[in-house]
């Protein structure tokens, strides 16, 4: 276990090593170095806990630790204020000093021992692993993007030094937050994601990359303040800032106002703006911290906080709002044509789903909770890597640009193609999860979840369906493409790909010995939540939407086809790009997706969303923290 | 009866019609005509036809739409050619733009004169036409079995 | 058992789907007033598409195409093998999906706006088969179809709503107006033929037996309303079928088709209010 100050020193280390190196080569050995570093250890890690017990609990005697942290939080409380003053975003500083002095407060007021510091549990350990190999394959993927991104945008400054080592910094801050058992040193290292977070969205310095890196702080801020009082309210009802006995005590309070920071970390609404706005920054930072990791850290929080929510009001509310954000946040995805507003909507959307089972809190609910953070780390991971090459290559990443990108750039498309399957298509991972989750909210007599889930559903296979169906129209266009992607970029992704795929054909291994465990930490018990015949027939189903098509494929190959043009009213001009228009000219055609942009379109369904999930939220929080006083 | 004649569906097209001729062809689907007691349906796809059904003479600009519709038509196939100014050109035979009848572009295999045709007409021509269509497949199958063997 | 229903499933589908389709055709002709074509037409249909030359625009359509068979078969054989309703179904949205790619793989202007009206049908329909599965799970118990067949009265009795809103949707599922908007059985229509303008001869055959083993998979749902553990629900549950298949008919006949938007509007609302409200019913007396 001594590997774990390793793990996260390694990742610090390296973060404050690479601004120094100028050279870009170096750089990006200095990068491969790391985050093989970083892969290594956690699985070093993963293999000394193997060996050892189930929970392992570390650390007892840290105050140094403890103090250096407090030291820590003050350096970022500076540090935001300055940019705050910078950039006259006056009101953050309210939330930054508030919090800050309410934990210092907390801490000298009622100080409060801790039997111990860190966990290693299955759940720990599998985000440990999540962070790791999706992680370090991001950053990976990012040496060779960086150079593309900059060749493709002048304008900016070339801050990539800056920019990897905020990567790095993140990792090590994503390591500490998992594996901490007591809430004052998570509630650090949430805060130095925030932060890293922010200072990644500015990245490019333009006036909205500013807004809306400022509006990814104080949003965050809000839910570090949450955090806050939930310590302070720990530390002062129940004497202890340990999670697992704010869990085991249900203490009303603590668990609302922690809750209520999962929820703005994992961008739910009413506070989805931020991780949209987030898109402005470098793809790699997107990948990483709005898809793989960083979302997660809230739906984690809420995972470990699930027993406590399990027929709560706070579970309620909670459960409804992840809800309504998976069935919002996938209508409005459907009206978005830039590529990663879509991720991001989908990411917003999924993470809903996440929280909603956690919400709910019974052991089926997080038995799809967790496969489908799984699954949703490493496809979404994928997508955003792709979606990043492909605007690379072409220069724009709007999904109207990318019909018949199956001819143009073949790899890039059969990546994003097993990404998108991975995402919706039965049987793959995620929509076992929906599906289990579905019965779950039925048994937990939820129906408006059922309601929000049956609907929702049908909205996600419609953004995701017509985007495949975007790349794989045969569509001969004459424009060259010349593929940019450089290799390290495709050796992330290709990684990504075959986990997707391994992923979903060894479901039910992972249900068994990685899932099930958990279960049965989180709530001492687990029953099969799927039967093993049921994960078997899943497999199989796999299996044959792979092999079908291929062997129609082969079934087909050897037939006889005479080809013809497409039917354009008999006015083609001899190939399937031209057509004669009334003037009697050439004309390109040009087709186009559907975005029902009146009906489903951010501009009208956002306004009332956040209305709504605010309004639900604030009268829920009220009543609950007005009833526990 | 053979497969084919059991169920031709046609594409109507239009090249420089007065629309007289075309009424007439839509009221082969009116209740007083029914041609889908024959399986006939009129489909607006050539890559679902089998009879190509052409009104009007041929002039300059719908020449090669018609070659292109006629190409995209799976084999076996057939043209009816319905009315006089499709069969030759009729009274516009010698005006600047018409190059006269469908024969001129394609191969046309039943004539159904008139102006307009009668529905009766039509079908009785495409009723002709499914003669000629079981030859083709005759044909056709024939050639096909020969290249599967060469 | 369940091999021999399978079996039987896979083999007669289509023959039971032309058969119906031939039925189709004569009624809705004698409710135009026609006397329609034979009642084999399907079939002649069909061994003529299976003769003509094989054309094509892509290289991909007829593989595409025949995964929308395959696994439009699969679903329907997990329907009446007895397992689970919610996989059948979703595997259902996943051979939909196939003949969606198959549509826009033509890159074809007719094909292509098909293919984008069928994704807003699936989006439409979705939800009602969704919440079906639910409503079966809260009647009885059980998501197994098996289970849901030796049921001591018929599900119709505690959820009709489900019914009715299964009904409404099902004229998506079977092409039929108002709701005919991707392609149409009928021969005109404002896109051509939709998205199955660019498929000729044996591709379009296929998609064709494709609808057949659809049909009958819908109608095998809506069977499972009825049946229940009593011999003589199985004669009920196959004349309820071809009832509410003939309704399905005049339907198609006294409808003009709707927008997009009216479809999508009214099949959200009709879910809502009929399997909504049907299933929050029948969770609140659980």
């Amino acid at each position: 276990m001594g590997v774990i100050p390793v793990l996260i020193l390694w990742p610090a280390l390296i973060a404050l090593l690479i601004p120094f190196l100028k050279q870009s080569k170096v750089r990006g050995i200095a990068v491969y170095v790391g985050a093989g570093g970083v892969m290594i250890l956690a699985l070093t890690l993963l293999i000394s806990w193997l060996s050892g017990g189930q929970t392992v609990n570390l650390y007892q005697q840290t105050e140094l630790i403890d103090h250096l942290m407090l030291a820590g939080e003050l350096v970022l409380m500076v540090l935001i204020v300055y940019l705050s003053i910078k950039h006259r975003k006056y009101p953050v500083i309210l939330l930054s000093v508030g919090q800050t002095g309410l934990l210092l407060w907390s801490e000298t007021v009622q100080p409060v021992e801790s039997p111990y510091h860190m966990t290693v549990d299955c759940l720990a350990m599998l985000m440990c692993i999540i962070v790791a190999f999706v992680g370090g394959l991001i950053c990976i993927y990012a040496v060779g993007y960086m150079k593309g991104y900059h060749k493709h945008h002048t304008e900016y400054q070339d801050r990539s030094g800056f920019f990897f080592s905020m990567l790095f910094l993140f990792l090590a801050a994503m390591f500490g937050l998992v594996l901490s058992a007591n809430l004052v040193w998570m509630y650090f290292f949430w805060e130095v994601t925030s932060v890293i977070s922010f200072l990644l969205i500015g990245y490019t310095r333009t006036e909205e990359a500013v807004n809306n890196s400022f509006r990814a702080l104080w949003m965050n801020l809000l839910g570090g303040l949450g955090f806050a009082i939930g310590i302070a309210v720990a530390a002062g009802t129940l004497g202890s800032v340990q999670l697992v006995d704010v869990v085991a005590a249900g203490a009303v309070i603590p668990v609302a106002m922690l809750a209520f920071a999962g929820l703005t970390k994992s961008a739910q609404l009413p506070f989805s703006s931020w991780l949209l706005g987030a898109m402005v920054a470098p793809t790699p930072s997107s990948a990483l911290l709005h898809s793989a990791t960083m979302v997660k850290a809230g739906v984690y929080l809420l995972i470990r906080l699930s027993p406590a929510l399990c027929n709560t009001m706070t579970g309620m509310t909670v459960a409804f709002i992840g809800g309504f954000t998976f069935i919002a946040a996938s209508m409005m995805a459907i009206a978005q044509n830039d590529g990663k507003k879509v991720l991001a909507f989908s990411t917003i959307s999924n993470l809903g789903l996440i929280v909603a089972c956690a919400g709910i809190g019974v052991e089926e609910t997080i038995w799809a909770a967790i496969l489908l953070m799984i699954f949703h780390s490493v496809s979404k991971s994928m997508l955003f890597q792709a979606v990043g090459s492909i605007e690379n290559t072409m220069g724009s990443r709007d999904i109207e640009s990318m019909h018949g990108l199956l001819l143009r750039l073949p790899r890039l498309t059969y990546i994003m193609g097993i990404g998108i399957a991975g995402m919706y298509l039965a049987p793959f991972g995620m929509l076992i999860s929906k599906w289990v989750a579905l019965k779950a909210f039925v048994d937990a007599d939820n129906y408006l979840l059922v309601i929000f889930l049956a609907y929702g559903s049908a909205t996600t296979m419609l953004y995701w369906t017509k985007w495949l169906s975007k790349l794989v129209s045969l569509h001969h266009t004459k424009e060259p493409v010349h593929d940019v992607t450089l290799p390290d970029q495709y050796l992330s992704m290709y990684v990504h790909s075959a986990a997707t795929l391994l992923l979903c054909l060894l479901f039910p291994l992972v249900s068994t010995y990685v899932v099930d465990p958990m279960i049965v930490q989180l709530f001492g018990s687990a029953h099969e939540v799927l039967s093993m015949s049921v994960l078997t027939t899943m497999a199989i189903m796999l299996v044959s939407v792979i092999f079908v098509p291929s062997l129609m494929f082969l079934l087909t190959r050897a037939t006889h086809r005479d080809y013809v043009p497409i039917y354009m009213g008999g006015i083609n001009e001899g190939d399937n790009t031209y057509f004669t228009n009334s003037f009697g000219e050439p004309e390109h055609l040009y087709l186009s997706n559907w975005y029902l942009r009146f009906e489903f379109g951010m501009r009208r369904l956002m306004r009332p969303s956040v209305i709504i999930s605010s309004g639900v939220l604030i009268v829920m929080l009220c009543v609950i923290v007005g009833g526990a006083v | 009866m053979a497969k084919l004649a059991k169920s031709p569906w046609l594409l109507h097209y239009d090249a420089s019609s007065c629309n007289g001729c075309d009424i007439e062809v839509l009221d082969c689907t009116t209740p007083r005509y029914d041609i889908e007691r024959f399986g006939i349906i009129n489909t607006g796809d050539p890559f679902q036809a089998d009879i190509l059904l052409i009104t009007g003479g041929i002039n300059n600009q719908c020449e090669s739409v018609v070659r292109q519709l006629y190409s995209q038509m799976p084999d076996p196939k057939v043209v009816v050619a319905v009315g006089i100014c499709a069969c030759t050109g009729g009274v516009f035979k010698d005006c600047y733009n018409i190059k006269g009848g469908v024969d001129t572009v394609i191969p046309v295999d039943v004539y159904v004169p008139g102006c307009a045709a009668r529905p009766q007409a039509i079908i009785d021509g495409v009723v002709k036409a499914l003669e000629i269509l079981e030859q083709k497949r005759k044909a056709y199958s024939e050639k096909q079995e020969q290249d599967s063997r060469a | 058992m369940q091999v021999v229903s399978v079996v039987l499933y896979l083999i007669l589908a289509p023959f039971v789907g032309a058969l119906l389709d031939g039925f189709d055709r004569i009624i809705s002709a004698r409710m135009q007033g026609r006397k329609g074509p034979p009642l084999l037409q399907p079939f002649y249909d069909l061994a003529k598409l299976f003769s003509k030359q094989m054309l094509a625009v892509n290289s991909v359509q007829m593989l595409l195409n025949l995964s929308y068979l395959v696994f439009l078969a699969v679903a329907g054989a997990m329907l009446f093998a007895g397992a689970d309703i919610l996989m059948s179904l979703f595997i259902l949205s996943t051979a939909d999906m196939f003949l969606v790619m198959a549509a826009s793989s033509d890159s074809s202007p007719f094909s292509t706006l098909g293919a984008g009206r069928e994704m807003i049908q699936i989006m439409a329909y979705e939800p009602m088969t969704l919440l079906l599965a639910v409503g079966f799970y809260l009647a009885t118990g059980s998501f197994q179809v098996i289970d849901i067949i030796r049921m001591p009265y018929s599900t119709v009795l505690t959820m009709p709503g489900f019914l009715i809103g299964f009904f409404f949707v099902m004229a998506i599922k079977l092409r039929k107006s108002p709701f005919d908007l991707s392609t149409s059985h009928h021969a005109h229509q404002e896109l051509v033929k939709g998205l199955t303008t660019e498929m000729a001869g044996p591709t379009f055959a296929i998609m064709n037996i494709a609808e057949y083993y659809e049909m009958t998979l819908m109608l095998g749902i809506v069977a499972l309303f009825f049946i229940n553990e009593n011999w003589w629900s199985w004669p009920i549950a196959i004349i309820a079928c071809l009832f509410v298949f003939f309704l399905e008919i005049l339907w198609d006949n006294v409808c003009a088709r709707v927008k997009w938007r009216t479809l999508l509007d009214s099949c959200w609302v009709v879910t809502l209010l009929s399997g909504g409200l049907n299933g929050l019913i029948l969770m609140l007396i659980r």
